[in-house]
């Protein structure tokens, strides 16, 4: 059913691409395409939305190609942010805890300011997170920060499928207290279990029909998209802070065979080799302070250096309103001040993201043939000084900080964000306005 | 550097708690003998004057006993050397809420705001502050080194503030002027907290509504029939003081027609003011001067959000080349991350246009002379307070790092964060 709805959108992407632009050629800048080491004086040839070439000086450049001096610039990947909410996707309401039926998807504006917010901080990829405050949110989408007026010009289908993920959460987040919510770690996880027990059964009966057509079996919106969790195609996405409950995910997971990506991970430093063993990625935030909540009390942000040196795929994301889009990079940097790796920290920020969406054919590092989602920096990406200056995707700039209506996005202003207020009145429960 | 690799080997095997525990005894341990320091610098910013190159500070009996260049300065023998890549009077917090909103975010730990009455003046800030508040620890290892904490936003007032050194020890000893400002608050957020006021003008009629009665309330103190002069009321007191201008009122408001509102009840009741969060302020230019306002402005990186919604980044860059003086603040947050860190939001600033000393300043003299302490701190000038916080790089750079904070010429930090 889920193909046959991808199949027009998929050609509305072709129709959008194929329109044999020219060869356009990013000379002379500082290189970092992730895959490789840094090229100097390197060169980025784009056309048609794809990248068609990536070296250095020597690189052969087509005649017809338009050339831009990149000197002193630096380009790298456009960055994967794992855990977003811009755009208020919502998810579930007050009336169940468990939620796979529904949508980010329904709820997104895509006109929504805050994509320019993302393209200011040279995000060009977003998971959308639906939630929070349930033990299952909703299904995530994978977006890209292109020109949109509907969704279907913002979603993109990764190598399994699907455009989108699994939100769950467990500790004090879903815990309200509240009828058909639980009230303890161990019935938070009991009503998790339940849920995958009967999608396990629907799976079975699924799979039955499909081989023998006189086999008829009723759609349970609710079941469907597990059957995909379950088949690894649906990758769930795991907010957990706290040891313990990072330790709950990973047995949750376990247990049922689904893909999981740990999100906050905020005691990450006390459990990365549990978490390595496992073979779990990480996409974690950086924040300004400890706390804030109790299950933040123990933040670290060391975080990003202890579980990339342990080996664990490692990733960030602005779970945007807690930090903001425009900023990703600098959390990355911050990590880096809390002893990350400067060569993982960029990993983090483009293919390690990229690999969590199931996206890395496609995007997180300037390869021949990826999508051309770039960023040109002004210097040194960990520098408070360096400011994204161009931000592309497919082949398009979307952001280019010599537009002053563009720039009114990095900085904000009056009436700059018209949408930013409406959006952030649904955080509301979160960001708090005391 | 044994610091930084104990840490290092934490991360790997032990429990950071007991790792706490080690480092906390380890720095109590300078506190017992107060001694001579000589701090050596590459860049010593004095914020008073040029930043010195080369430079020296003496510290002696917890005060700078002198500053200048390494040629100008002998270093006497019985002095502790330290050397620094660059050295800057430590910070202070312009507006902050640590101390009374503490990061577990739970009931028990936040006394910021008082939700059984929208105007309480007489709640004092010295009642409530925790100095061994998890935060003051955190903020202290990121160079603040005082602090203009109190009452929260969210009620019209919400009580007093005070300034405290960010130093451990009890309250009485940390504390450097306990009643510094009333804070007041304007604005969508007092609704959603009161069921009364209920609207803008509602806010306003009752803020007058008590500034009158307070000036009754002083007329009739005077009167020459001692048997008509009023029983002390503690709420009337409080706002006595802001009416005579002992205090100033520490207002927050971000819209335009609320900076407005403040700027309107500030001159029919006479008081000195201090426009807080000012997130529209750069529409007010001419406003702001002519009615003598000071500003403290929202952190650098606050959320774009609710009365905010117009913030920009460029408002300190703004502000200052209009002349009118910014003091940064972290301010309040609700929810995760509980604290911003001042250095960091002054190192927006400057990325999004103020000038680098400015920045500076912003975070040092200028909210010094704005809460009338910068006689003891704000720069690095002979018989100050020796507050210092040393860098080994450049301070607003993300891979800098805070390596030493001095208080009152003890070593408080020593964790190069």
């Amino acid at each position: 059913m889920r193909k046959k709805l991808f199949l027009p959108i998929g050609l509305l992407l072709c129709i959008i691409v194929h329109a044999q632009d020219k060869p356009m050629a990013f000379k002379g800048a500082l290189i970092y395409p992730i895959n490789g080491t840094p090229i100097q004086n390197g060169t980025l040839i784009v056309q048609d939305g794809k990248i068609i070439a990536v070296g250095d000086a020597n690189t052969k450049i087509p005649a017809d190609a338009i050339i831009t001096d990149a000197k002193g610039k630096v380009i790298m990947p456009g960055i994967v942010d794992t855990h977003s909410h811009l755009g208020g996707p919502e998810g579930g309401d007050n009336s169940a805890a468990l939620n796979p039926d529904t949508r980010a998807f329904d709820a997104i504006n895509p006109t929504s300011d805050g994509f320019k917010k993302a393209l200011a901080g040279g995000l060009t990829t977003l998971n959308i997170m639906p939630g929070s405050g349930h033990l299952m949110s909703g299904q995530t989408v994978y977006v890209k920060m292109r020109e949109a007026k509907v969704m279907e010009d913002l979603i993109i289908v990764n190598e399994k499928g699907v455009y989108g993920g699994m939100k769950m959460a467990n500790g004090t987040n879903p815990m309200r207290g509240t009828t058909g919510f639980p009230g303890t770690r161990a019935k938070s996880a009991a009503m998790d279990r339940d849920l995958f027990v009967k999608a396990q059964e629907y799976k079975k009966k699924m799979e039955k029909a499909v081989k023998d057509s006189s086999k008829t079996f009723e759609r349970d919106l609710r079941l469907e998209p597990l059957v995909e969790v379950l088949q690894g195609k649906r990758v769930v996405h795991f907010h957990t802070h706290k040891e313990n409950d990072i330790l709950t995910a990973i047995r949750l997971s376990k247990e049922f065979g689904f893909r999981v990506v740990l999100h906050h991970v905020s005691e990450g430093w006390k459990v990365y080799d549990e978490i390595a063993k496992a073979g779990v990625p990480c996409s974690i935030i950086v924040i300004e302070s400890p706390g804030g909540k109790l299950e933040a009390m123990d933040y670290s942000s060391a975080n990003g250096a202890a579980l990339s040196n342990a080996g664990v795929l490692t990733g960030f994301h602005t779970d945007d309103g807690i930090t903001d889009s425009r900023l990703l990079i600098r959390a990355a940097a911050m990590a880096v001040r809390a002893g990350m790796n400067k060569d993982k920290a960029l990993e983090a920020l483009t293919i390690n993201g990229a690999k969590m969406l199931d996206l890395s054919s496609r995007i997180g590092s300037l390869e021949k043939g990826k999508d051309a989602d770039f960023i040109i920096l002004s210097g040194d990406p960990f520098s408070v000084y360096t400011k994204v200056e161009q931000t592309w995707v497919e082949g398009k700039k979307r952001y280019d900080i010599k537009n002053p209506d563009d720039k009114a996005f990095l900085f904000g202003g009056f009436k700059v964000y018209s949408t930013e207020r409406e959006e952030y009145m649904n955080h509301d429960d979160e960001i708090g306005n005391q | 550097m044994m610091m930084k690799s104990v840490i290092n080997k934490s991360i790997k095997k032990i429990k950071m708690k007991h790792l706490y525990k080690i480092i906390s005894c380890l720095l109590l341990m300078p506190f017992i003998a107060q001694s001579q320091t000589a701090i050596k610098a590459e860049t010593i910013y004095t914020i008073s004057g040029a930043p010195i190159k080369n430079g020296v500070v003496l510290i002696k009996d917890g005060k700078i006993e002198s500053v200048g260049t390494a040629k100008e300065i002998s270093i006497p023998k019985n002095y502790t050397v330290v050397n620094a890549k660059i050295v800057t009077p430590g910070f202070v917090d312009a507006r902050s809420v640590v101390g009374l909103s503490g990061a577990l975010n739970i009931p028990t730990d936040q006394d910021q705001l008082e939700k059984s009455s929208p105007i309480q003046p007489e709640l004092r800030a010295i009642d409530a502050y925790n100095p061994e508040e998890k935060l003051v620890a955190y903020v202290r290892d990121y160079g603040v080194t005082t602090m203009h904490t109190g009452h929260g936003i969210g009620a019209l007032v919400s009580g007093q503030t005070m300034i405290v050194k960010t130093k451990p020890g009890k309250i009485d000893a940390v504390t450097l002027v306990p009643m510094e400002m009333l804070a007041m608050t304007i604005g969508s957020s007092v609704q959603g907290n009161f069921t009364s006021p209920g609207t803008k003008a509602k806010q306003i009629a009752m803020i007058r509504t008590e500034l009158l009665k307070a000036q009754g309330y002083m007329q009739k103190q005077n009167d020459k029939d001692t048997s008509k002069r009023p029983a002390t009321d503690l709420k009337y007191e409080a706002l006595s003081k802001l009416l005579k201008g002992e205090v100033k009122a520490l207002i927050t408001v971000n819209s335009t027609n609320d900076i407005m509102n403040a700027i309107r009840l500030a001159k029919e009741f006479n008081f000195k003011l201090v426009i807080d969060g000012a997130a529209e302020a750069y529409k007010l230019i001419d406003e702001i001067k002519s009615a003598h306002a000071e500003i403290i402005l929202h952190a650098t990186m606050a959320r774009n959000g609710g009365d905010m919604v117009n913030m920009t980044r460029e408002s300190a860059a703004i502000l200052t080349a209009a002349g009118i003086p910014v003091s940064i603040e972290t301010g309040y947050e609700a929810y995760v991350p509980k604290t911003h860190v001042l250095l960091f939001e002054a190192a927006l600033a400057v990325t999004y246009g103020l000038p680098y000393e400015e920045g500076l300043k912003a975070i040092t003299l200028n909210p010094a002379k704005l809460l009338g302490i910068d006689k003891r701190v704000g720069s690095i000038e002979k018989g100050k307070d020796a507050d210092l916080v040393l860098f080994d790089g450049d301070p607003f750079e993300y891979l800098s790092k805070v390596c030493k904070v001095m208080i009152d010429g003890n070593w408080v930090s020593d964790n190069c964060k």
